[in-house]
């Protein structure tokens, strides 16, 4: 039975820790790109588009979330039988509905709730 | 000098701060002493508290745990409910200049009090109390993927319990409604303590709550018998994995919220402030992301109960299995997309409006789809009217009346005049009376032989079944009466004398109901007395479906000598169907978690830092603060958790089981 | 896991019709066979609370109260320099992985600490950062936007710092009892939370600092 207990246990292990040295030094030096652009977007201003920064910026926030999601903390649709991306997708869910939820219904309301925000006229 | 000493060794804590001056709770205090001491004195004098400490305080045994869940379900529903009588007698007779008997600021204590209570200390305990026995049981498994972090979060539980408790004799409880919202709830409108034990207390439960959430949905994902499938699963066992993903995903929220507000008093900061930037609105958006789902959380264990126990009582499989798991997964979904239907009334406008109240119609249809599930698999079947049938049939009915007056309130025009009226009070007491607290009976009578080995008295049960229900609807149809005429919630007095009678009827139905649970509690002690009569050495007293059903009862502490193979969702009926043996001899040693005490000082020491917190007596915060945190370091040092029950013992254990069932047969 | 218990339950049901209700041997769910999944699941949680303080930070962060605003009170170097130390432990914590995989005690102690070392520093930074908005009299108590801003910060500051506890603890734990398969899942489960943090961290740099600086 121990010698079972262990298998057990590397298998999980192998499932889970799957880092080499290669991968943590690729994903290393993708997030130092990754952070190192959106600073220097920022911080010298090289783009007269404020939105278009902001754009930029964000999409680099995905992808670098993505990016340390796969090469430290291996996430992959395999581990635990799926069952941590199923988690972590269903988290996703929901942190974009209670984000973009509460933004929205809080937007409204303030649009809605505060006149002095908006000339006076008849209400939206 | 002397008062500086005093404000540094006991903060805002004060002589004043004992309500000597408030008759009810001198009363009430010297009844729960008298009752306290007895209960030590009778502890003390048949030598239990050894047996208390080391078989249950201490267990990490999922049924342990689950039964002391249960318990103190039942004696905070007594606290809940005393506090409704108190609301309903006020109600009734505040009429015509009359005050009634409850000043304002203890009334406005009793209502907050009755909501929390019973939303986080009954209904909540009662379903984790239910899932944390069956569970395990249903997917045969030895025990709880965690089981001292199980064993730590009942005992979190119960510290929140004492919390909340504690406030009746020290200092007082919040005044604010069971959600607090601010700005009554900041610090400019309630100065006092009322609000610092609301949150401290929820704070500390919730971690439990939290780690419970974890530990199910481990348990359920990672330790299922082989053979079971996803779609094999019992459907109990489905909807306590979507209701603990709903705790692991919505509880967080209303810990971050409560942090806020915690923020707000304790640090001056402006989150939820009328100045400086906060906005209280925010406070209450936050509140109900988790406050949705958290009815969900509710009410799909009680949808499990019912499926389970209408399946059994019909003789039949569940009608339409995989609809019923498809409607389950879709609620739990769907529940984080309606929280605005509780302020439409807010001002987030017409867009924002109709978006809610289309997605909170729409959440009905899986509940409808349900309803039809269980009407269909009673048809044709041979149906007994056992207890939990009765409970359920009673669920039935009820909730499909408060299912529509909610469809109703999802109208956002209608909600506009609905809107904390007591049309709404009537209509979530219906849902949650009518579909948590009935489907909490029909479990407790379906898996009390489980876990006692004796079933539970039907004519004392048959009476408590027909004071609640028949009280459930006198106390309740005329508060949708009442809410239809305006009459707004929380209200302590009233000057319209054509009101009276509709309270007087709603107080004469909280009165039955009090006879329901005192007619339960017989329930109990009979069925105790008359256990012998009763007892059932079958395992199996209801000829029922799941693997539950296939060990002892009660179940020995391992569940199951052998692990169970799985072919089908029904699978108890299956083997019975296809002849299986019970296996009699080859027994292996089996490897257990200890028990441990650790759970409970932890929990104390968060109990001492929350009281430290409410009463500003820092030092007290800080020392049990750092105590905790220590202590939980040093547990982690101990690697000597497991032992192994030998196989000469499980032999001893499943031979006495094979007597029994020869002098059955 | 799941998947193979049905192929072999169906293999035994199909090889006769007497079908196997029980298994002889004892099935080990090996201890803390759930752990790394049980606390993936908790990390998610937790994701959860950074997501409402994300939230109320976006609601009123915009709301300066007639005080500073982040223009007036951010320093970007100062937030590329914490955000470096963040990243350096990162690296250093998947060495130290790499390590515990070979089974190299002394390295992984080294790993650590040094991981330790960077995560004290970004605290050190950190806390400068918060000491001197402080002193310019941009309290957490002076705006609705300060306020959001302190506590999601903050937030994240006090996960790193109960981050670097539990490192510390490990390390005593690894010295004491070598790495045993429980020590190896507990290095397991504070490598999951260290870069949960470094995820969060991702979110509060661009949302809080970048989108501030625009």
């Amino acid at each position: 039975m121990n010698a079972h207990t262990d298998t057990h246990d590397e298998d999980h292990e192998d499932g889970h820790a799957g880092g080499t040295l290669g991968s943590y030094v690729s994903g290393f030096i993708l997030s130092v790109v990754l952070t190192a652009v959106p600073f220097w977007l920022v911080m010298t201003g090289a783009l007269d588009d404020r939105t278009l920064t902001a754009i930029i910026i964000m999409a680099f926030a995905v992808v670098q979330i993505v990016v340390h999601m796969v090469f430290f903390l291996h996430m992959n649709t395999t581990s635990e039988g799926g069952w941590n991306m199923m988690a972590l997708i269903f988290t996703l869910v929901i942190v974009a509905i209670a984000l973009i939820g509460s933004l929205w219904v809080m937007f409204h309301l303030n649009v809605n709730m505060m006149p002095p925000m908006q000339p006076m006229g008849p209400a939206t | 000098m002397l008062s500086q000493v005093w404000a540094f060794l006991f903060g805002r804590l004060s002589f004043e701060s004992l309500p000597f001056h408030e008759p009810i709770l001198v009363v009430t205090f010297i009844v729960v002493a008298l009752g306290g001491i007895g209960l030590v004195a009778a502890l003390t004098y048949y030598r239990l508290w050894s047996y208390l400490w080391h078989e249950w305080l201490t267990t990490v045994d999922h049924k342990r745990i689950g039964i002391m869940y249960m318990v103190l379900g039942i004696i905070m529903l007594l606290r809940g409910f005393a506090d409704a009588i108190m609301m309903r007698s006020q109600q009734a007779i505040a009429f015509g200049g009359s005050e009634g008997y409850l000043p304002a600021h203890h009334y406005d204590q009793i209502f907050t009090a009755h909501g929390v209570i019973m939303i986080f200390f009954v209904a909540m305990p009662f379903v984790t109390g239910l899932m944390n026995y069956v569970v395990p049981l249903q997917i045969g498994a030895r025990d709880v993927a965690f089981p001292f972090l199980n064993n730590f979060s009942f005992w979190m539980t119960v510290s929140g319990v004492v919390l909340v408790m504690a406030s009746l004799f020290i200092g007082e409880f919040a005044k604010t409604g069971w959600l607090a919202y601010p700005p009554l709830s900041g610090l400019d409108a309630s100065p006092d303590v009322g609000v610092d034990y609301y949150i401290w207390a929820l704070q500390i439960a919730g971690v439990g709550t939290l780690l419970s959430g974890v530990n199910l949905v481990a348990t359920i994902v990672k330790m299922r018998a082989p053979g079971m499938s996803m779609m094999k699963m019992p459907i109990f066992t489905w909807t306590a994995l979507c209701t603990n993903i709903l705790i692991v995903a919505a509880f967080p929220v209303l810990t971050a919220v409560l942090a806020l507000l915690a923020a707000d008093r304790y640090l001056g900061m402006n989150f939820f402030t009328n100045d400086l930037g906060g906005n209280a609105m925010m406070y209450i958006n936050l509140v109900w992301i988790w406050g949705h789902p958290e009815v969900y959380i509710l009410i799909l264990p009680a949808f499990g109960v019912f499926s389970e126990v209408v399946s059994t009582f019909s003789g039949k499989r569940l009608f339409g299995y995989a609809s019923m798991v498809y409607a389950t997964v879709v609620i739990t979904v769907l529940a984080y997309l309606v929280w605005l239907h509780h302020f439409f009334t807010m001002g987030s406008g017409a867009s924002v409006n109709s978006f809610f109240g289309i997605t909170t119609m729409i959440i009905s249809i899986p509940t409808g789809a349900k309803m039809f599930n269980w009407l269909f698999t009673m048809y044709h079947g041979r149906i007994r009217f056992e207890l939990p049938m009765l409970w359920s049939l009673a669920f039935m009915l009820t909730f499909v009346i408060g299912g529509m007056t909610g469809v109703m309130l999802a109208v956002p025009p209608a909600d506009f005049v609905l809107h904390n009226s007591l049309f709404l009070v009537a209509h979530f007491h219906n849902v949650i009376i009518g579909g948590v607290l009935f489907g909490m009976f029909a479990g407790i009578n379906f898996w009390f032989p489980k876990a006692f080995g004796f079933k539970l008295d039907r004519f004392w049960g048959l009476v408590s079944f027909w004071f609640w229900v028949v009280g459930f609807y006198a106390a309740f149809m005329p508060l949708y009466v009442l809410g239809l005429m305006g009459v707004t919630r929380r209200l302590r007095v009233f000057e319209d004398p054509s009101l009276q009678i509709w309270f007087v009827i709603a107080a004469g139905g909280a009165a039955l109901i009090a006879i329901g649970i005192l007619a339960f509690l017989i329930q109990l002690f009979v069925s105790i007395k008359n256990r012998e009569k009763l007892r059932d050495t079958t395992g199996d007293p209801w000829n029922a479906r799941t693997l539950e059903w296939s060990t002892s009862s009660p179940p020995p502490e391992y569940n199951f000598a052998f692990t169970p193979v799985i072919y089908d969702s029904d699978a108890w009926w299956d083997m019975k169907a296809r002849g299986y043996q019970r296996p009699l001899d080859g027994y292996r040693p089996i490897h257990m978690p200890k028990n441990t005490g650790a759970g409970v000082i932890l929990a104390g020491l968060a109990f001492l830092t929350g009281f430290g917190l409410v009463w500003y007596i820092w030092w007290l915060a800080l020392v049990s603060f750092v105590a905790l945190i220590g202590y939980a370091i040093a547990h982690t040092f101990n690697y000597d958790r497991d032992f192994t029950i030998p196989a000469e013992e499980v032999a001893e254990t499943e031979h006495g089981r094979t007597a029994l069932l020869g002098a059955g047969a | 896991m799941a998947s193979t218990h049905v192929a072999s339950s169906e293999a035994i049901a199909a090889d006769n019709s007497v079908p196997v209700f029980y298994l002889t041997e004892e099935h080990a769910h090996a201890p803390g066979g759930a752990t790394a999944f049980g606390f993936w699941i908790y990390l998610m949680s937790d994701c959860l609370v950074f997501a409402s303080l994300f939230a109320v930070y976006g609601v009123i962060g915009g709301n300066f109260a007639g005080g500073p605003g982040p223009h007036e009170l951010f320093e970007l170097p100062l937030v590329a320099v914490n955000t470096a130390m963040l990243l350096f432990s990162s690296i250093t914590y998947g060495f130290a992985m790499l390590a515990m995989e070979k089974r190299n005690i002394a390295h992984v102690q080294g790993w650590l600490a040094i991981t330790g070392l960077f995560g004290a520093a970004f605290i050190g930074i950190e806390l400068y950062e918060f000491g001197t908005l402080i002193a310019e009299g941009a309290t957490p108590q002076s705006s609705g936007f300060l306020s959001a801003f302190f506590l999601l910060v903050g937030t994240h500051g006090l996960h790193v710092t109960i981050g670097i506890i539990w490192l510390v603890t490990l390390m005593v734990q690894v010295r004491r009892m070598g790495l045993v398969a429980a020590n190896r899942r507990r290095l397991m489960c504070l490598s999951m939370f260290w870069h949960f943090l470094d995820v969060i961290w991702i979110g509060v740099f661009t949302f809080v600092y970048l989108m501030g600086m625009l």
